[in-house]
């Protein structure tokens, strides 16, 4: 039971609209600690859903969530208050993806640290505010020392970004939660913040799940890919695997419109026909099927189970025998 | 060509949206129903007052509610209070609801304009709009309507004037925001002049905050407008109008509180459902929440 | 002679003004740009926040004045009696990228699509007709989509039809802002093919601005890099892509993900963020953050000069006699 996190059965429906959308639809997935995990879908795909579920931010009132989910054994869904505060920032904590909304505008980045840090930890504002500057140190904030005492308008995108990072860390959570950190930023920016991510994650054995809709993004920093699509997860594996040898038939495609280099000027790139799917109107059986260039009676009858095609490799499909020699 | 497109994603429309969360807010829903009982009230005070609001007995003068043959009991002159009451709705509501839709028209254009604009005219605009509005909009229509005299017509000019400024501002600024939208851009980059884009597509997409803006004068002017004829400068007598009922019945405060107190009742009770719902109406159309 | 040409564009944003409305000081979006758009290509526009790719995008389009610099069409400059503004837009239309607030949520798509034609004398009937078919054109099958709004359209779809607006004014040039970047990644691929189809059968040019390397690389002919204003590279794809001569192009390549995981980015080819446009650096604009800045750089604007056939990059470096180390040539 050495997983940071395990999450079992996870349903999450929103019950505020005309009718009910099931945005989570049974999502399985466990964090080693130490492991990045990246959770890979484009809009819809429930990643977001799924992320947020862990830190309880849906609210209440229109959101049911069923299933299990437990960060380093404790129970997450359980836990109510006093319990719940104290749990989010030191059990797990998140980096968002606009850091000018996550902070707040009115207070200089480094109160709003140690703010978090004191919450946790009573300790002398002193030395919360020297453990905050070595927090700047870390995410390598030039002049750290007198960042402290910026406001959040007055730093650029990617050193905000970094400051976000320093305050997610501070309480040195079990669980570091990304929403889609760079996907605001500029590309000479991003791909910063990303080799901070996988430095920061080495130096201190991070246990991460980071929510993405672009896979090179995904395969810098992970360790293993979970392919969401409609509230499930369809593909999981090791990097390696998913990437050179991705077995479900969305996997494919999503793989095929990247990375080509200029080998494919002048022509068509190869297209997942159809649109991203209505949550609120579901089709029985596998909710891939509608697109799916492989799709027979049996994928649109029933959900389809998951299948292990490679060590640790699992698709929720039922033509992973076509799917082999693509 | 293949076809790659699919389904079409069914929701309903934005009004119908709005209808909807408007129906589930039950503060708005009734005020909007006390709203359209008090219009219906007043079309059909002829039919429903049950004596002459114009005539009275003097020898019946100030009698208390629940007398014989008058369930509202008489004014000073003897009058029925309920007909008096009744047929007050339709100058009262009258009142309240035509100096707004004045302004709406005028004070719309005027922002509309200055919005789209910009620059030069914007700036004219809006600040001779900035002299009337600087002052208080009760001294504003007492001043008004102190200088062209009493009146329905005067009172019904002065309010008007009175609420054209902040009609103006709202105006200009929906249509500010309105205009850098890119689908205006978009619009004027396909060559179009000004006219035809704000005809297509600027005014569909401000007359909609802007007309909830002004619903939601109607309460204040009407309690304005109550004010001017309790001050003897709206409504002269003997019309039935429930502010000057109650300069009128003053004097009997202390013999017949009770019935001082009921035009303040109506007019407490009007503009409160105008403000409910018209505030129903603006938390239905902000569907971010 | 290309379709488009444009010299000396600049466009400057008062940043203060004194009490009499005079600008104190200034942003310069965009600073004194030449290019030229030759007719049957695709031109790419890449660069980061602050570049003012969208900005030159507006300028084009006429949504903003420009503060300088001259756009021919044709060999006719645009402006003056030869050709007028009204006119030129007919001729060039742009498609945005928020694909919502780009359609009036009041207009039906088939009248959104059709505004453009009518604002040009085309009679109603013929800009409906025209707003059908193209719709067919763009994958949306008219009875079915022609009567619906905006928000009941999937993004994919609802920039099918900002397509399709913008084609109904039959144009020659088709600038793309970022018109794909806020589409999922499968949808993205369905669009930039229909796009690619579209070019084929109307014959169009497109200037495609874009932040993401990999489209740009698939779709364009040839790439302009920007930053902060002015132009820092322009050239063949190709040869930009495997060969480039400016500094920043390289670091902007080298920022690209790498899509192996056992070859992962190692190192950041450049630190820091984008400067703020209200200051820029002194000379060139980039030497800031350049691993290869010497005194020279921050001396003298460097001039966009020819590097090879069709390709040239604004830097002293590969300018001989500049005075750079790495230049050829002694300093003059």
């Amino acid at each position: 039971m050495s997983d940071v996190l395990d999450i079992r059965g996870l349903r999450v429906t929103f019950t505020g609209g005309a009718r009910p959308v099931r945005a989570v639809d049974g999502v399985d997935l466990a964090i080693a600690r130490g492991e990045v995990v990246a959770l890979l879908g484009e809009s819809g795909s429930g990643k977001s859903v799924t992320l947020r579920s862990i830190l309880r931010l849906h609210p209440p009132r229109k959101s049911r969530i069923e299933g299990s989910i437990r960060v380093g054994g404790t129970d997450v869904l359980a836990l109510q208050g006093q319990a719940l505060a104290d749990f989010r920032g030191k059990g797990a904590s998140m980096i968002f993806q606009e850091p000018m909304l996550a902070l707040d505008p009115v207070y200089t980045v480094g109160e709003q640290i140690v703010e978090a840090m004191l919450r946790h930890e009573p300790m002398p504002r002193a030395d919360a505010r020297k453990r905050a500057l070595t927090w700047f140190e870390h995410v390598r904030i030039p002049s750290p020392e007198r960042r402290l005492d910026v406001y959040p308008h007055e730093m650029s995108g990617g050193m905000r970004q970094r400051a976000m990072i320093a305050l997610a860390l501070a309480c040195q959570p079990e669980l570091l939660l990304a929403d889609e950190p760079t996907t605001a930023l500029d590309a000479t920016v991003q791909v910063q913040i990303l080799l901070l991510l996988r430095e920061l994650q080495r130096e201190l054995g991070l246990s991460m799940l980071f929510v993405t809709h672009d896979i090179g993004v995904a395969v810098e920093v992970a360790d293993r890919i979970a392919v969401m699509y409609a509230g499930r997860i369809v593909e999981i594996g090791a990097v390696r695997e998913v990437i050179r040898k991705p077995r479900h038939p969305y996997t494919q495609g999503l793989l095929s419109t990247r990375g080509h280099g200029g080998r494919l000027q002048g022509r068509r790139l190869p297209a997942i026909a159809g649109s991203p799917p209505d949550l609120a109107h579901l089709p029985p059986g596998c909710a891939f099927a509608p697109r799916c260039r492989l799709a027979a009676d049996a994928c649109r009858e029933s959900a389809v189970g998951a299948v292990e095609v490679g060590a640790d490799h699992l698709v929720r499909c039922l033509r992973t025998d076509e799917t082999a020699t693509t | 060509m293949k076809e790659i497109a699919t389904e079409v994603i069914r929701s309903p429309g934005y009004w119908s949206t709005v209808l909807r969360r408007f129906a589930r807010d039950p503060v708005a829903v009734i005020a909007a129903a006390v709203v359209l009982g008090l219009i219906l009230m007043a079309v059909f005070a002829p039919w429903l007052a049950p004596q002459d609001p114009l005539q009275g007995m003097t020898l019946r003068r100030l009698r208390p509610p629940g007398t014989e043959g008058y369930p509202l009991g008489t004014d000073e002159l003897g009058r029925d209070m309920l007909s008096r009451l009744i047929h007050g709705a339709r100058i009262s509501l009258f009142m309240g609801i035509v100096p707004v839709f004045a302004a709406l028209a005028i004070g719309a254009t005027i922002g509309i304009v200055a919005g789209y604009a910009g620059g030069w005219t914007n700036t004219l605009l809006m600040r001779t709009v900035d002299v009337f509005f600087a002052f208080p909009s009760v001294l504003l229509a007492v001043a008004l309507a102190g200088a062209m005299g009493p009146g329905i017509l005067n009172s019904i000019l002065a309010l008007t004037l009175v609420f054209v400024p902040p009609i103006a501002r709202v105006a200009e600024s929906v249509t500010t925001g309105v205009r850098t939208r890119d689908y205006v851009e978009a619009a004027r980059a396909s060559g179009a002049g000004a006219l035809l884009v704000i005809r297509k597509h600027v005014l569909g997409n401000v007359l909609g905050p802007i007309f909830v803006y002004a619903m939601s004068l109607i309460a204040v002017c009407m309690i304005l407008a109550s004010g001017l004829s309790f001050l003897g400068l709206g409504v002269k007598p003997p019309l039935p109008d429930w502010g000057l009922m109650l300069n009128t019945l003053r004097t009997a405060i202390y013999t017949q509180p009770l019935l001082c107190a009921l035009p303040g009742v109506m007019i407490f009770i009007t503009s409160i459902s105008f403000n409910l719902m018209t505030d129903g109406l603006r938390s239905a159309m902000d569907i971010k929440a | 002679m290309a379709l488009l040409e444009v010299r000396g564009l600049v466009k400057r944003f008062p940043v203060k003004t004194d009490f009499l409305g005079r600008t104190a000081s200034f942003v310069s979006a965009v600073d004194r740009i030449d290019f030229d758009l030759h007719e049957g290509e695709t031109l790419g526009v890449v660069g980061e926040s602050g570049c003012g790719k969208s900005t030159t995008a507006r300028l084009l389009m006429h949504l903003i004045a420009p503060t300088a610099g001259t756009i021919r069409f044709e060999g006719r400059t645009v402006g003056t009696p030869g050709l007028t503004w009204k006119a030129f837009l007919r001729q060039v239309q742009m498609v945005f990228q928020d694909s919502y607030a780009s359609l009036n949520p009041r207009l039906t798509v088939s009248e959104s699509i059709a505004f453009g034609p009518t604002a040009h004398d085309v009679s109603r009937r013929e800009a409906e007709a025209r707003a059908h078919s193209l719709l067919a054109r763009v994958g949306l099958e008219p009875a079915r989509f022609a009567g619906r709004f905006p928000h009941e359209l999937s993004g994919g779809q609802r920039q099918r039809v900002n397509i399709a607006r913008a084609l109904a004014m039959q144009p020659r040039v088709l600038i793309l802002d970022e018109a794909v970047s806020a589409l999922d990644k499968s949808i993205e691929a369905q669009v930039l093919n229909l796009l690619l189809d579209l070019k084929d059968e109307f014959r169009l040019t497109y200037l495609f601005i874009s932040h993401d390397l990999d489209v740009v690389r698939f779709m364009a002919s040839r790439v302009l890099v920007m930053y902060l204003g002015r132009v820092a590279e322009i050239g063949p794809t190709e040869a930009l892509y495997t060969g480039s001569r400016h500094p920043y192009t390289t670091a902007l390549l080298g920022s690209l993900l790498s899509m192996d995981p056992d070859r992962r980015t190692s190192a950041s080819p450049i630190s820091g963020d984008p400067p703020n446009p209200i200051n820029p650096p002194a000379g060139c604009r980039f030497h800031t953050r350049c691993p290869y800045a010497e005194v020279v750089c921050s001396a003298q604007v460097p001039a966009l000069a020819p590097v090879a056939s069709g390709h040239s990059a604004a830097c002293v470096m590969s300018q001989p006699g500049s005075g750079h180390s790495r230049a050829a040539g002694k300093a003059a």
